[in-house]
């Protein structure tokens, strides 16, 4: 069964989108969604859904394999680099997400990139869990969906 | 601010110590800082420790004299040592003591930091995507530098090839040997533009200042140093910082420009007076970009200041003359009160091989660690 990784983002869905929240009170917009708003600390921000295009603001690769709980590659076996980029999202929000492409040769600052839903890992009960990346706009990748 | 000053400090060596314990290290620290202020212990008034590894750092009154002092513990990530100072320099403005000790002290295992997202407030599936990396966000930041001000990847050994030179001239430092900068280069990409050798390790060490009353200074020294200010700041809305999940739209500067501005405000003097200098260099490229956030020069001059040696410690703006964290590795709870050290050294005239000439009279420390925090103190003769 395909599982995402959090409720941040909606699925099934034709075209995914990440979940922020929207502060009702000065507009400021979160990503995830969070109980009170970070700008004015009012109580009970909205649920909003992003856009699925943005630009890219800042972009790097993480070529070493994070050690907490990455779930990337469970058993260290099998880990492949993989780009993080700070993507802007219209003029709503910038979110911090994983990049489908990892070579600095591929990736330029102010790429237009898109949201996609990709797999990630197998858990311990057999799911297929599935998490999101943003991609250069018209890439191909068999990974993707 | 001119009413504290530091008359003592001590610093266990950074680097790999077997079996010795962190609260070994710090009590060596402040019996170090103790000597070095002709201070016994007994005399100490209130403490102030911080660390990372250690669940707190009170015990070490167990091995310096169970004298029965408050004795409160710090944290503040990477500026935890930075906090310490501040928070002794606040005591004696208080009237809590005269005569008061800031510890820090750690023992890191060796890679990268390894902590539960949800303890910082970040959701657990950050960490589960594999964005749970400090080093990751310095790479952001200095690539999309570089990208907006013209730095080159040459600069950024040029700074970690100097560290390690000055590293090499400090016995207490952790690495002390040359690292050219090609060597730097080519070693490989950890998060691009970031080599390994660009960045520092945690590791262990303990670093300790005694500071009293400035109208009582001249009984323990001749030349003491005075606290002329500490600044503390977090991150504002529209900043991106390290562990985040998103940043506003509508930008805002760094926290350290923040935490900057107010200690030169406090300390009523600007960058152009300060001699010796010590930035966060958690990796080069930290260390360009704080050059301009604390002031001492505009985005994107790096690359000619560098190019002129301008931050060697014979250059007209020295920065981290002990080899910063670079060389010296991050004990984090230490890595603040380290910098506070290696300044009074200089301010003194005691640094050794690695002293700045032309009698230096002011210090400035900038230490910034996550989710934002920064912190700058900055002493005088």
């Amino acid at each position: 069964m395909q599982k995402p990784i959090a409720d941040v983002f909606t699925w099934p869905a034709d075209d995914p989108q990440l979940l922020g929240g929207r502060c009702e009170g000065c507009g400021a917009v979160t990503f995830p969604a969070q109980s009170r708003c970070p700008r004015c600390g009012v109580l009970g921000m909205t649920e909003l859904p992003l856009p699925r295009r943005g630009t890219l603001v800042s972009w790097t690769t993480q070529a070493f394999p994070p050690s907490f709980d990455y779930m990337g590659d469970p058993t260290g076996a099998s880990f492949e680099p993989f780009g993080v980029g700070l993507v802007q999202l219209d003029d709503v929000v910038r979110v911090e997400s994983r990049l489908t492409e990892s070579d600095p040769d591929k990736i330029d600052f102010g790429m237009a990139v898109e949201l996609r839903i990709v797999p990630f890992y197998v858990d311990k009960d057999g799911n297929e869990i599935i998490t999101f990346a943003f991609a250069p706009v018209g890439a191909q990748n068999n990974k993707e969906r | 601010m001119d009413d504290v000053a530091i008359i003592g400090v001590g610093l266990h060596p950074f680097g790999r110590h077997g079996d010795k314990t962190a609260f070994e290290m710090g009590a060596e620290a402040v019996e170090l800082a103790l000597t070095d202020a002709g201070v016994p212990w007994n005399d100490v008034e209130y403490a102030f420790g911080g660390s990372w590894e250690v669940a707190q750092t009170d015990p070490l009154t167990s091995l310096l004299g169970l004298t029965g002092i408050p004795f409160v513990n710090v944290f503040n990530a990477c500026a935890t040592g930075a906090a310490t100072i501040q928070q002794a320099a606040n005591a004696i403005l208080a009237g809590a003591g005269e005569i008061v000790v800031a510890v820090g002290m750690d023992k890191h295992p060796r890679g990268s930091f390894k902590v539960d997202p949800t303890l910082t407030n970040v959701p657990a599936w950050y960490g589960e995507n594999g964005q749970f990396v400090t080093t990751k966000f310095f790479g952001m930041k200095i690539n999309k530098y570089m990208h907006d001000y013209g730095v080159s990847s040459a600069t950024l050994a040029k700074v970690a090839a100097k560290n390690y030179r000055n590293g090499a001239l400090n016995p207490k430092a952790f690495r002390r040997k040359p690292i050219s900068e090609e060597e730097i280069l080519s070693s490989p990409v950890l998060n691009y533009p970031l080599t390994s050798y660009m960045f520092c390790a945690p590791d262990e060490g303990a670093a300790a200042v005694v500071l009293c009353r400035a109208d009582i200074a001249h009984r323990y020294t001749d030349t003491p140093v005075y606290v002329k200010a500490t600044a503390i700041r977090t991150r504002n809305y529209g900043a991106y910082e390290v562990s985040t999940t998103w940043a506003a739209v509508e930008e805002d500067v760094a926290p350290t420009v923040y935490a900057s501005r107010a200690a030169y405000e406090e300390a009523g003097i600007g960058p152009e007076d300060v001699d010796v200098i010590q930035l966060q260099d958690t990796d080069a490229g930290a260390e360009v970009i704080h050059m301009a956030e604390n002031g001492f020069c505009a985005d994107g001059e790096q690359e000619k200041l560098l190019a002129d040696a301008a931050t060697e410690i014979t250059g007209p703006m020295p920065v981290n003359t002990d080899g910063g964290l670079i060389a010296n590795g991050e004990p984090i709870g230490a890595s603040g009160l380290r910098q506070v050290h290696e300044l009074v050294l200089q301010l003194r005239g005691q640094a050794g091989d690695r002293q700045v000439q032309g009698d230096p009279q002011v210090g400035y420390a900038q230490v910034y660690g996550a989710p934002g925090t920064a912190a700058v103190t900055i002493l005088a003769r």
